[in-house]
């Protein structure tokens, strides 16, 4: 009896191991991929970050030195690329995210033909990136007459001379802001849609039988509790595509660094290091603090949808 | 008893009481198709529109000239523009194909399949789900110089393939196909592959169309691999080629022909997402983060 038993056990055993072998298996492809492109990238970013590398010599350790040069000695990075990139991601961020859930509520409110419509309209800005779109955005700014802005102003007499707004520090910044909240709408804004499209009718009218009042606590008892998971992914994705469409600002000024760098984001000045002064260990340092930045904002997006549960 | 008044989600027919929101609709709509409806009439507006000022928003006689211009143009370059075309489809097709198979194959395998480690292989997914490939180029052309890919073909294809969004996208759908499925498929003595051949991906269609969506835009749009990891000019693609088209010129003439390379990218995406729509709605509501 007892025999039967662990060979059973043995069995079972091998069993399992073969499953995990399978499983195995049918991840390696991806797996191998993903460690290449993606594990490593950012390993080699975190050590680089912690050398002097110029890609000639060897990489030579100095510690701390990188991250300590950008925040005490780099004037730029603290007076123009770090207060830019906040500025930008904690606007273009939260704003495009709150408005591509409004609009995806606005869209669920109304029938399936002019949702539809509407739909691939707010989306498709998103379709191609920001930065190749730019282009139709620097015809629209341009600083000469003939640019659009600056001659409806003109006809309406509020301006003489043209106004120069892509090479303004005053107007880079905003209008690149306009740009990448114009792209926000991409794959956050469907998941919010179809999250609405797909909560439980009868959770409302139970509510409303229960005593719910109006719109708004409907939003904020029914609408946003049910698909929380879906705001999860909506601003996750935000994040993303609010860091990825960052480069806008050499895009639409023509000029890295941008003019008196006011539209110079972290991803710019990465390239500048990167590409033009080849310091690649504070280029990699700066990798890092973006990467960061990124997983905060992810975290405090976490504990703010988590708090309502 | 009080009326009943639930708000109806998703009505089935038009209703005067849905005026306010077509009236914030309407407005943002307006907004955001406004450059889309001017590259449009960019593209066609013949020579003496494109210089007019004041500048008019739609175009009065519309005409072909800029495209043939941009076609022209190519033939003066040495390569003609069919090359650039042929490399982008072919890439395209390619990435597409071999992404959706690899994704689906780990979705599986972090759906369906039992192993040691999976919770912790899912944690690191969703946390790459974060992960802005701008942000680590540098570490990222290092580790393509030592795989020798630099100037090669498939330096379009490899590093596409690893989309931690498309394999979330998959597993998420397979994971809401029931486990009886697979067990009565187990019982008739089918081997996991098979299952997954035979049961699973006929089953999660949408989400593939899904993630051949993602993949056509993140390949179709991207210049930026030719530009840094690619020297012959005969393996660049579409994109660069358009790309460096429109950011090389600024003078007003050239307006209209950098409309219509603008035009060229903007419109394959469109009219697939149009295609698919009703299938990426469907995995979209499997995206949430738990």
């Amino acid at each position: 009896m007892a025999k039967k038993v662990v060979l059973f056990n043995a069995e079972y055993k091998k069993s399992i191991r073969k499953k995990t072998l399978t499983a195995w298996l049918f991840l390696l492809p991806y797996a191998a991929l993903f460690i290449l492109f993606i594990v490593i990238p950012v390993g080699l970013a975190i050590s680089l970050s912690f050398t002097k590398y110029d890609m000639i010599s060897l990489p030579n350790f100095n510690g701390f030195n990188n991250y300590i040069y950008l925040l005490t000695s780099d004037e730029e990075f603290m007076k123009y690329i770090l207060p830019n990139t906040l500025k930008y991601a904690l606007i273009v961020g939260p704003v495009g995210y709150l408005l591509s859930f409004f609009l995806a509520w606005l869209l669920a409110q109304v029938p399936a033909k002019a949702r539809n419509i509407l739909a691939i309209i707010i989306y498709t800005p998103s379709l191609t990136s920001g930065v190749a779109m730019a282009v139709v955005w620097r015809i629209i700014f341009s600083g000469d007459k003939k640019g659009y802005i600056n001659a409806v102003l003109f006809r309406m007499g509020i301006i003489i001379e043209p106004i120069q707004f892509l090479q303004s520090p005053q107007y880079l910044l905003p209008i690149m802001i306009i740009v990448a909240l114009w792209g926000s709408m991409g794959i956050g804004f469907l998941a919010m849609l179809s999250g609405i499209l797909n909560i439980d009718q009868s959770l409302y009218e139970a509510a409303y039988i229960d005593g719910m009042k109006n719109k708004f606590q409907e939003i904020f008892y029914i609408t946003i509790p049910a698909m929380k998971p879906q705001m999860m992914f909506g601003a996750i994705m935000a994040i993303v595509s609010t860091m990825g469409t960052a480069g806008i600002g050499v895009a639409l000024s023509g000029s890295n660094p941008t003019p008196q760098f006011a539209g110079s984001l972290i991803v710019n000045h990465i390239s500048d290091y990167g590409q033009l002064r080849y310091d690649m260990g504070i280029a990699a340092a700066l990798s890092v603090i973006l990467l960061l930045i990124i997983y905060a904002m992810s975290k405090v997006v976490g504990r703010f949808l988590k708090e309502r549960d | 008893m009080a009326k009943f008044h639930a708000t109806k989600i998703n009505p089935s027919r038009f209703s005067i009481r849905q005026w306010p929101f077509f009236a914030i609709l309407i407005p943002i709509c307006l907004f955001m198709a406004l450059p889309i409806v001017y590259i449009i009439n960019h593209a066609f507006k013949p020579f003496d529109e494109l210089m007019e000022f004041p500048p008019r928003f739609f175009v009065k006689n519309p005409t072909l000239e800029n495209f043939t211009d941009l076609f022209y143009l190519t033939d003066e370059s040495g390569i003609p523009v069919s090359k650039y075309l042929f490399n982008s489809i072919l890439i395209t097709i390619i990435v597409i194909f071999c992404s959706v198979i690899i994704s689906s194959m780990a979705g599986y395998a972090l759906s369906k399949l039992k192993f040691k480690g999976k919770k912790q292989l899912l944690e690191v997914n969703n946390l790459a789900l974060m992960f802005v490939g701008v942000a680590v180029a540098i570490p990222h052309y290092l580790v393509i110089e030592f795989l020798g890919l630099i100037d090669t073909f498939w330096v379009h294809i490899i590093p596409a393939l690893a989309m931690p969004v498309g394999l979330f996208l998959l597993k998420q759908f397979i994971d809401q196909i029931p486990n009886e499925l697979i067990e009565a498929a187990k019982m008739d003595g089918a081997s996991e592959f098979k299952i997954y051949w035979t049961v699973i991906l006929p089953l999660v269609k949408p989400a593939i169309a899904t993630v051949c969506i993602m993949a056509f835009q993140a390949v179709w749009n991207n210049a930026d691999t030719s530009s840094t990891f690619i020297d012959r000019e005969s393996l660049k693609t579409f994109a660069y080629y358009l790309n460096s088209f429109i950011t090389g010129t600024n003078t007003v003439a050239s307006q209209g022909i950098v409309a219509v390379a603008t035009l060229i990218m903007l419109v394959p995406n469109l009219v697939i997402f149009i295609i698919l729509q009703s299938k990426v709605m469907n995995t979209m509501a499997h995206s949430g983060i738990k």
